[in-house]
């Protein structure tokens, strides 16, 4: 179920300079994501797909318009602001994992909880909590050189709800994996939208994918060119 | 899990390349260490002489010797308390590489200024006055040797002859053995009467090497020494009147100029140290950028993540350099035990231990400070290739 609007972009530009040349990514985009919405996300290269997850998840700013979060405004926060907004808010699952090599699956998905006052017995629980949730309690003492792709991610997934944010981002979640595995994720990204309410942007080159979002944006050339429902 | 336990799992994500940061560092502080004790020893040596002590040598060097006859004329000027002189004899036991310190001085006025440097026993003191072949044996020299009071020894002197047998050999009978009252006055010395040296060496009669004073306060040390020296002047032994302090840094200086040294080798060990720790961090964060990118997604602040980059840097320079504080330690105390006392209070004090801690804790900020900047500074977006 689809609620009120969560994240809201009005009128976006996002340039870079790169040069002498400036270099347009979005102008003018506009944009709607209702609380526990799946979208995926899909479009060319240089389309803008990575940026506009960047923008929606404020690891980068827009050079003109208005980001809204749950009601607050995103794009005025300072860098510390931000920092603070995305530990709460947003959960990120990304291509390669990019789990930290030096620390077991456990510790990896502790490491938003340092952001928190929650002390050791409550950190501890919630880590046991989310690695049974994807299904990987009993390796949680492994490193992720000991663990194939699709546990890693299962693991980054772990860690992006570990704090239980309202937004999951995923850049290419199952880019990186066969077949049978990229299932495995994508059913499980389903689930934690269907049963849990997470709102959840996916972006994606693969339409199997997309299949498992409720909706499909395509973006070219800094605009979406269709709007498809597909759950 | 804490920062600590990030910090740690960091620092050591290649053991070997740490390992040999680590020593690289350990290195460096065991040379402060052993070296910064020494000079230490030396200066504080030097420091603790009395304020109002002076000391007469030859203006040309205080290797030539001054007429006999200044010490009468020094001791009538107005603000010198007591006086005493002391010649230089070269001295060694058996083979010419066991050095001593051996002074032919005045017993009595010698003890009397070194009254609260030196214990010695009441009735040894008064051997030593009457007894013309007897002399004093300092505390490290009668231990490294073994010399008990009443030991007939034969001194010999690579400088002077005896003319009573033309040999370079003085029998002297141990009278009492000296103790330093102040843990950092030498012990390894000898003193014998200078009325027996005098009267039996070859050459060089009624002259004393330097003339140790002492005036009625610090206050009027510079006008005793300009007097004494404007006494002086135009003579055939012109003369340069200095502080006790002065006169021991002097000598020290004619063994180099130690402190140079010292810091010349500590600040290149530190130098090198410097580039390969700092050249390693650099490279060891740049390895880690994307991780680092990571956690600002994650919502870690960008001052804590600089403050693990430059944490990790003062761990790593602890790390290296407490044990190399605490072997410096143990060599430092080992090699007073080899010297015996021929540096006294040679030991890692705790001025050079804190200096050596400051150290490691200014090598860790400085080589930690670009790294943990270029953390600091990391652009998630640039970082991450998105985009």
């Amino acid at each position: 179920m689809t609620g009120q609007t969560l994240i809201h972009l009005q009128d976006v530009s996002k340039r870079f300079v790169k040069g002498k040349d400036t270099i347009t990514i979005f102008d003018h985009l506009g944009l709607s994501i209702p609380a526990g919405d799946f979208v995926a996300v899909m479009g060319p290269s240089g389309s803008g797909k990575t940026t506009l997850l960047n923008l929606l998840g404020g690891i980068d700013q827009p050079t003109e318009g208005s980001i809204t979060f749950d009601g607050g405004r995103v794009d005025t926060l300072t860098e510390g602001q931000l920092a603070r907004w995305r530990a709460h808010n947003v959960g990120f699952i990304f291509q390669f994992y990019n789990l930290m090599p030096t620390l077991s699956a456990a510790r990896n998905v502790e490491l938003p909880l340092l952001l928190t006052s929650f002390g050791r017995a409550e950190r501890k629980r919630r880590v046991e909590a989310a690695l049974s949730l994807v299904g990987l309690a009993e390796r949680a003492d492994h490193y992720p050189r000991e663990m194939s792709g699709g546990q890693q991610q299962r693991v980054a997934i772990a860690r992006a709800l570990i704090s239980d944010p309202k937004l999951l981002l995923c850049d290419e979640p199952t880019g990186d994996l066969d077949r049978t595995t990229a299932d495995e994720i994508l059913a499980m990204l389903r689930l934690l939208n269907q049963e849990m309410g997470k709102t959840i942007v996916m972006v994606t080159h693969d339409p199997e994918a997309a299949k498992y979002a409720r909706r499909t944006l395509h973006l070219d050339k800094g605009r979406f060119t269709e709007r498809e429902l597909v759950a | 899990m804490s920062d600590l336990y990030l910090l740690w799992r960091n620092l050591f994500r290649r053991k070997l390349r740490t390992f040999l940061m680590m020593l690289a560092i350990f290195v460096a502080f065991v040379i402060y260490g052993v070296l910064g004790s020494i000079h230490y020893a030396f200066e504080h040596g030097v420091d603790s002489s009395a304020d109002n002590r002076l000391v007469v040598v030859n203006k040309i060097t205080f290797i030539q010797p001054l007429p006999y006859a200044y010490v009468g004329k020094i001791a009538a000027i107005k603000g010198v308390k007591n006086l005493t002189f002391a010649n230089w004899f070269g001295g060694y036991y058996q083979d010419a590489r066991n050095q001593i310190g051996t002074f032919a001085v005045d017993p009595e006025s010698y003890l009397r200024i070194y009254r609260d440097d030196l214990r010695i026993d009441p009735a040894a003191r008064d051997a030593f006055i009457h007894d013309r072949t007897s002399m004093v044996v300092g505390e490290a020299i009668a231990t490294k040797y073994g010399w008990k009071v009443g030991d007939r020894i034969p001194i010999n002197s690579n400088i002077f002859t005896n003319k009573t047998d033309g040999s370079h050999t003085w029998e002297l009978t141990v009278a009492g053995i000296a103790y330093a009252a102040k843990e950092s006055f030498n012990t390894s010395f000898i003193i014998f009467q200078y009325e027996n040296f005098n009267e039996s060496k070859t050459f060089g009669k009624d002259t004393v090497g330097w003339i140790t004073l002492e005036t009625d306060s610090a206050a009027v040390n510079d006008k005793v020494a300009a007097t004494i020296d404007d006494l002086f002047a135009n003579s055939t032994a012109e003369t340069n009147t200095q502080s006790e302090k002065a006169f021991g840094k002097a000598f020290l200086a004619q063994l180099g100029n130690i402190a140079l040294i010292i810091t010349l080798v500590v600040g290149a060990a530190f130098a090198t140290i410097l580039m390969i720790v700092g050249n390693t961090m650099v490279m060891a964060v740049r390895e880690r950028t994307k991780e680092i990118a990571v956690l600002k997604t994650l919502g870690f602040p960008s001052w804590r993540i600089w403050r693990q980059v430059l944490g990790e840097s003062v761990l790593l320079s602890l790390l290296g350099g407490v044990p190399g504080l605490l072997v410096a330690g143990l060599l430092v105390t080992l090699l007073s035990k080899l010297a015996s006392g021929a540096i006294p209070g040679l030991a890692l004090t705790l001025p050079v231990a804190g200096l050596g801690v400051a150290f490691m804790l200014l090598l860790g900020v400085v080589t930690g400070f670009l790294p943990a900047w270029n953390a600091l500074r990391l652009n998630i977006v640039t970082a991450l290739g998105r985009l």
